[in-house]
């Protein structure tokens, strides 16, 4: 309980430093494209909504920094994050509302799914080292440095135009209507494969290779040999002694990594046309559409921390060490 | 750095040793570290693409933004090694230009973010309380926070980002993994008994960690320069892709957005496969570098293998440990 809480204590100043950095990016950066905007469309933008503006963006210059800041939060607790330039000004909150569900459910399934994968093959590697296995090593670091956005590009150039298995872009098909029937989520399913799959390949190296050096260095412990030595079965040291304990570090990288997942799979988003955050970033960014840029940023970071507090769980329920340190 | 020319520490503990290193000896054990076949063969490929760029105007036949209109979106020819763009632009020659690109980003931002996290690693393992508690703090702040989106989002802002300014930001938001790491072993040094002895002698703070510390944590230093690296250099490629980068600035990712933008895909396979494929390539070979160190720091992780195919051959197998039973008998 208290690692858990000592995390929950980081992951809260965590939050409180994104939401700082993102209150602070706006003033510290020149010139002022919100102001022309506004200017522009004189009279199609709602008082209410320029005052949100102002309080993001840092316009009310007359304010003082400290009363800005104390805006700025209120403003964010009460859920307004401006209005969105590029989607008619419909409330920034309502825009990524809608396309959060899309990207945690492809890049969430297919994170998990990749890494479960990875630290399954890493351990069984790692377990038959010095063996063929080996030569798996270098075909995984060549594919945990291709970028996402590229792998993502030859998937669809193999899979979907030469082959033709599957739909290359959109999350569904043209024309139907999101709702809960069996024909639409086979279409979701259809159009996620494709993604799902250059996420599982772009990021199982990385997973393989860490899970396999860290079991090369716990199969040497003392504890594996003693449990060999008592002549237990190979399946049963594999599983219950060596990989439950390298399995931890991996699980601490699994955390550590999630933002740079993040960052890979938004630009992949775009190739796919995929109608996540990512793609909503990259639109928002060639829209220079400022005030759903800093949405997104502020909605991924927490997303990300989320993630980081579900590892941390995990790792408190495999790892009895960190429940003992309240006795 | 200066320590080249101070004795290390078991130099300092053995005063009667007639033999002192040379200088030679000095710099070759520094660099024991990349003595293997992994890191050995990542540097050849890293001074591959060192060389391609450095020489990129006697290596690529034509500019890179000369214009040949008689050869519009052909494939590989004799003329053009790698076909040519919807403009006529040898692609080939493109990747080798682009190839400066890369590097000058990726040196800079590799610098920046490893000055950073040796500024930080190296001071928060250093010091002890609440100094090294907050600082370890700050570093995870910034682990955990998704660098891309804020790359993107300080770099759109800009109508012209400079070459300067894009590293500056990616080393900003990749210097954290350097100073973690920096600071576990800095902490583990803190209390060997070689600091300690310096600290008795009464030598100076800066003294400690430039002569004493900073030797020893050359390795992780390195390991941690190359992947900043990596990581720069896909963020990079990334951002030109994504079109946030002015296409002024040629590298690989460019080639890549051009291509995207001018229906490349997925007909003119000579446009965007290759230049995907020198990512790679130099990816895989920063990442081969610092297998290799890893290897050196963890001698574990280097004789595995060795072991294991040493067992193997007398008839054992490394997998079921000491319960083996000889099959085969013994000929030595």
């Amino acid at each position: 309980m208290r690692f858990l809480l000592r995390r929950l204590a980081f992951y809260l100043f965590t939050a409180w430093a994104a939401i700082t950095i993102n209150f602070f990016l706006p003033r510290m950066l020149k010139g002022d494209p919100v102001t022309a905007y506004l200017q522009k469309n004189q009279g199609k933008v709602s008082p209410e909504a320029i005052d949100s503006l102002r309080t993001l963006f840092g316009l009310d210059s007359d304010a003082s920094l400290w009363q800005q800041y104390l805006d700025y939060w209120g403003q964010l607790l009460s859920g307004d994050l401006g209005v969105s330039f590029s989607n008619g000004l419909a409330p920034v909150s309502q825009v990524i509302t809608a396309a959060i569900p899309w990207t945690v459910g492809l890049v969430g399934l297919a994170t998990i799914i990749s890494f479960l994968l990875g630290t399954s093959a890493g351990a069984v590697i790692g377990w038959r080292r010095g063996s063929r296995a080996d030569y798996a090593v270098p075909f995984a670091t060549f594919f945990s440095t291709v970028p996402y956005f590229w792998m993502a590009l030859v998937v669809i150039a193999i899979f979907s135009t030469t082959l033709g298995w599957l739909p290359a872009s959109h999350a569904y098909d043209k024309g139907s209507v999101p709702g809960w029937s069996w024909d639409f989520a086979g279409e979701v399913i259809a159009h996620g494969t494709l993604p799902a799959l250059t996420i599982i390949v772009s990021s199982l190296g990385g997973w393989i290779l860490g899970m396999r050096n860290m079991m090369v260095t716990v199969l040497d412990d003392d504890y594996v040999t003693v449990a060999q030595a008592k002549g237990l079965r190979p399946r049963r040291v594999l599983t219950q002694y060596a990989s439950r304990n390298a399995v931890l570090p991996q699980l601490q990288s699994f955390a550590l990594s999630l933002g740079f997942i993040v960052g890979g799979t938004l630009v992949m988003e775009m190739v796919f046309s995929y109608p996540g955050l990512g793609k909503l970033l990259l639109d928002a960014t060639n829209a220079k559409d400022y005030p759903l840029m800093q949405g997104l940023f502020l909605v991924i970071t927490l997303a990300v921390l989320v993630a980081n507090i579900l590892a941390d769980v995990a790792y408190a329920v495999l790892d009895p060490r960190t429940r003992q340190m309240e006795s | 750095m200066t320590f080249t020319s101070v004795p290390d520490a078991s130099d300092g503990a053995l005063p009667t040793e007639p033999r002192r290193p040379t200088m030679a000896s000095r710099v070759s054990a520094s660099f024991a570290m990349f003595r293997n076949g992994k890191s050995i063969a990542g540097l050849i490929i890293v001074g591959f693409f060192v060389v391609l760029a450095v020489f990129a105007d006697w290596i690529a036949p034509y500019d890179p933004l000369e214009k040949d209109f008689q050869a519009l979106r052909q494939g590989p020819t004799a003329q053009h090694w790698l076909g040519t763009t919807h403009m006529g632009e040898d692609v080939f020659s493109q990747i080798v230009y682009g190839t400066r690109g890369v590097l000058i980003v990726g040196l800079v931002a590799g610098v920046l973010a490893t000055l950073v996290a040796v500024i930080v690693g190296v001071t928060a393992g250093y010091v002890s309380g609440w100094k090294s508690e907050s600082l370890s703090a700050l570093t995870n702040v910034f682990l955990v926070i998704p660098g891309l989106p804020l790359i993107i989002i300080v770099a759109s802002q800009y109508e012209d980002p400079s070459i300067v300014l894009i590293s500056a930001v990616i080393a900003i938001t990749g210097w954290a993994w350097g100073a973690r790491v920096l600071r576990a072993q800095t902490m583990s040094l803190r209390h060997r008994d070689f600091v300690q002895a310096a600290k008795a002698n009464g030598e100076r703070l800066h003294r400690i960690i430039a002569v004493e510390m900073l030797p020893n944590l050359t390795a992780i230093i390195a390991s941690s320069f190359v992947g900043t690296v990596t990581a720069a250099v896909l963020g990079l490629t990334t951002l030109a892709f994504i079109g946030v980068i002015p296409i002024t600035n040629l590298n690989w990712g460019t080639i890549l957005f051009w291509a995207q933008q001018n229906g490349a895909f997925p007909d003119y396979w000579w446009w965007y496969i290759p230049a995907g494929v020198c990512i790679a390539l130099l990816g895989m070979a920063l990442s081969l570098i610092n297998f290799g160190i890893d290897e050196y720091v963890n001698p574990r992780l280097r004789s595995a293998g060795e072991r294991a195919r040493a067992m193997r051959k007398k008839g054992l197998s490394a997998s079921s440990g000491v319960t083996a039973v000889r099959t085969a008998p013994a000929d030595d």
